[in-house]
């Protein structure tokens, strides 16, 4: 699984581009102060990054969903297949293959499960036939959810929730698939399941990912490229098997230095001393 | 058969319509509420507006006579014709849907993700808003409303209870119409939110704003189609409201008899909006009968608001509501 990451194809298409973007809440709180990543097409790109780093953000300024929790991108472009996609509606960029599986899943609560799956076909056009046939596609991938498709999606457990907003996600038959903090809460081995299938939906399905985690370890095992952000700003990327031997993120993020496991005590009175930025 | 028992029977089935007729109210609130969780205040003005605007059209009247007469000096009151009740009801449709949409542009879109206590101001002032420009519009005069609908005491009824208990029921035919009105609404209602993508994505959106963007459904159409729909049924109770009693501004008022209603069955269910809006009517008719003589009679007035406040206390999602699922 680690192979991947080196034998990706360098000159793949180019998604999607953020290019250089500020965005601010509220017309004052300044939360990203000039990002900037593109997502190859096929390719599992990875943002990584602390609490309050901007990592959302940087995913509700693509999917658009910053306007209705006021926030607004001032600068800056963003662009996919090339074409500017600034101020479009969710709704459009769902039709052109983006769409955001959000933190914290935001399952609809009151909804069965399958009902929730086919929520995500809301935009679809192409009748029935073609939806039923997806939905058996993402009961193939998560299994579980085909068990429990009569029930109401707010009494399934953090994991199935999990599961049934990336089902749900995947019946708009996207290109592009927002994923944000697919480990939060999960136990670890869930965590595992959950991103093997991110790697099969990837491999099989073709579907490209822009995956935001805390959990560095994990999601520089499975992404093939990465992004580093600390308070709003891109303060390293590469390769994702570069960044996972990379000194500094072995000892920021993983934990780990050349003398072994450090204890949390020592790893933050060093971080005192030496920042990105 | 005693005839305490009878008279019983008699009150409990007037009781029944009458709570038909809290019911139709009570709908409007809930179909707004599960879309969008604002409790709108405005559904009341609503059922008056669509009644004004309806009788307005019936009978020709120039919409904003009083203004155009002051500004410019004419004497214009009326066009001269008048439409038949159908397709005057269909206007006036095109009318609330028109509202509708000027609800969600002007006002509502501008507030998506703020805290509902917000929302739900928004709609007190839409009310008030509303409540002017109908008195602006048609003109503040009681009017009566005949779209044609039967009225006065059902004789089959009369006749039939009559030869059984040796006394004769009195049921208004307006009642009964109202009642079979309700039914069919309810039944489609239900219908349209559990099996059509556009229902499912109503109550998608009820759930939760920002995943219904996430996944393509447009707020700004789902909540036009729900105040829409809201219209919809506060023409209906307007209509039904408004032969009964008169169209006049006191209309705004049974909103007011909406909100135990909703206590009852639970904001959040439609069928809940039925029982509950049965359990008042007959309730409160029962308890006049049984104890108003006791009590100086009037309880009319307070049963309904009694009752409700007792659910409050043991069961505040109401019968019918929908359990306030949390994950630890």
């Amino acid at each position: 699984m680690l192979d991947a990451a080196q034998t990706t194809d360098v000159q793949a298409e180019t998604l999607l581009e953020v290019n250089n973007i500020e965005v601010i809440y509220n017309h004052v709180i300044l939360v990203l102060k000039g990002v900037s990543l593109t997502v190859p097409k096929g390719g599992i790109t990875a943002l990584l990054g602390g609490n309050g780093a901007g990592k959302t953000t940087t995913l509700k300024a693509v999917s658009n969903l910053l306007h209705s929790e006021r926030g607004e991108v001032t600068k800056g472009s963003i662009r996919y297949r090339g074409e500017s996609i600034h101020a479009s509606d969710p709704a459009d960029l769902v039709e052109k293959g983006v769409i955001q599986v959000m933190e914290g899943r935001h399952c609809f609560e009151h909804l069965t499960v399958e009902e929730n799956l086919l929520t995500g076909a809301y935009t679809r056009k192409d009748g029935n036939a073609a939806i039923q046939q997806d939905l058996d596609l993402v009961y193939n991938y998560f299994p579980r959810l085909k068990e429990r498709r009569r029930s109401q999606a707010g009494y399934t457990s953090g994991g199935e929730q999990q599961m049934v907003a990336m089902g749900r996600a995947l019946m708009s038959r996207p290109e592009t698939i927002l994923l944000d903090e697919p480990s939060m809460g999960l136990a670890p081995q869930l965590v595992e399941e959950i991103f093997g299938i991110v790697k099969d939906l990837n491999e099989k399905e073709g579907v490209s990912f822009l995956l935001a985690e805390q959990n560095t370890n994990v999601a520089l095992r499975f992404a093939h490229y990465g992004y580093i952000l600390e308070s709003g700003r891109v303060v390293m990327d590469g390769p994702a098997a570069e960044l996972r031997e990379n000194p500094d993120v072995k000892e920021f993020y993983l934990g780990m230095s050349d003398e072994g496991r450090k204890s949390f005590r020592d790893v933050r009175s060093y971080r005192r001393r030496k920042r990105w930025l | 058969m005693p005839e305490q028992l009878v008279f019983a029977m008699e009150v409990t089935l007037n009781g029944l319509m009458a709570g038909v007729l809290y019911a139709l109210v009570a709908l409007g609130f809930v179909l707004i509420y599960k879309a969008s969780g604002i409790f709108n205040y405005a559904q009341g003005v609503m059922a008056l507006f669509a009644a004004m605007t309806l009788v307005g059209i019936m009978n020709g009247q120039v919409p904003f006579a009083h203004l155009i007469n002051a500004i410019f000096g004419t004497h214009v009151h009326e066009f001269g014709w008048s439409v038949p009740g159908f397709v005057a009801i269909l206007l006036t449709l095109a009318v609330m849907v028109l509202l509708a949409w000027a609800v969600q542009r002007f006002v509502m879109r501008h507030l998506v993700g703020q805290e509902p206590i917000i929302l739900f101001m928004a709609t007190i002032g839409l009310a008030f808003f509303l409540e002017g420009v109908a008195d602006l519009m048609w003109g503040s005069e009681i009017k009566t409303l005949d779209v044609g609908l039967p009225q006065g005491i059902n004789l089959w009824i009369d006749e039939t209870t009559f030869q059984i208990f040796d006394y004769g029921f009195f049921i208004d035919n307006l009642d009964i119409v109202a009642t079979l009105i309700a039914a069919l609404l309810v039944i489609a209602l239900v219908a349209f939110s559990q099996y059509t993508k556009q229902g499912r994505a109503m109550r998608a959106v009820a759930d939760d704003h920002q995943a219904a963007l996430s996944v393509g459904i447009s707020l700004n159409f789902i909540w036009v189609m729900v105040w829409s729909v809201a219209g919809f049924v506060a023409l209906v109770a307007g209509i039904m409201w408004g032969t009964k009693s008169g169209v006049q501004f006191s209309l705004s008022l049974i909103a007011l008899k909406a909100l135990p209603v909703l206590m009852l069955g639970g904001f959040t269910s439609i069928p809940g909006a039925i029982v509950g809006g049965l359990i008042i009517g007959v309730g409160e008719k029962l308890f006049e009968f049984a104890l108003g003589p006791a009590l100086g009679g009037a309880t009319e007035n307070w049963f309904a608001y009694v009752l409700a406040l007792i659910f409050l206390v043991f069961r505040p999602q109401g019968l019918f509501g929908e359990k306030i699922i949390e994950r630890v």
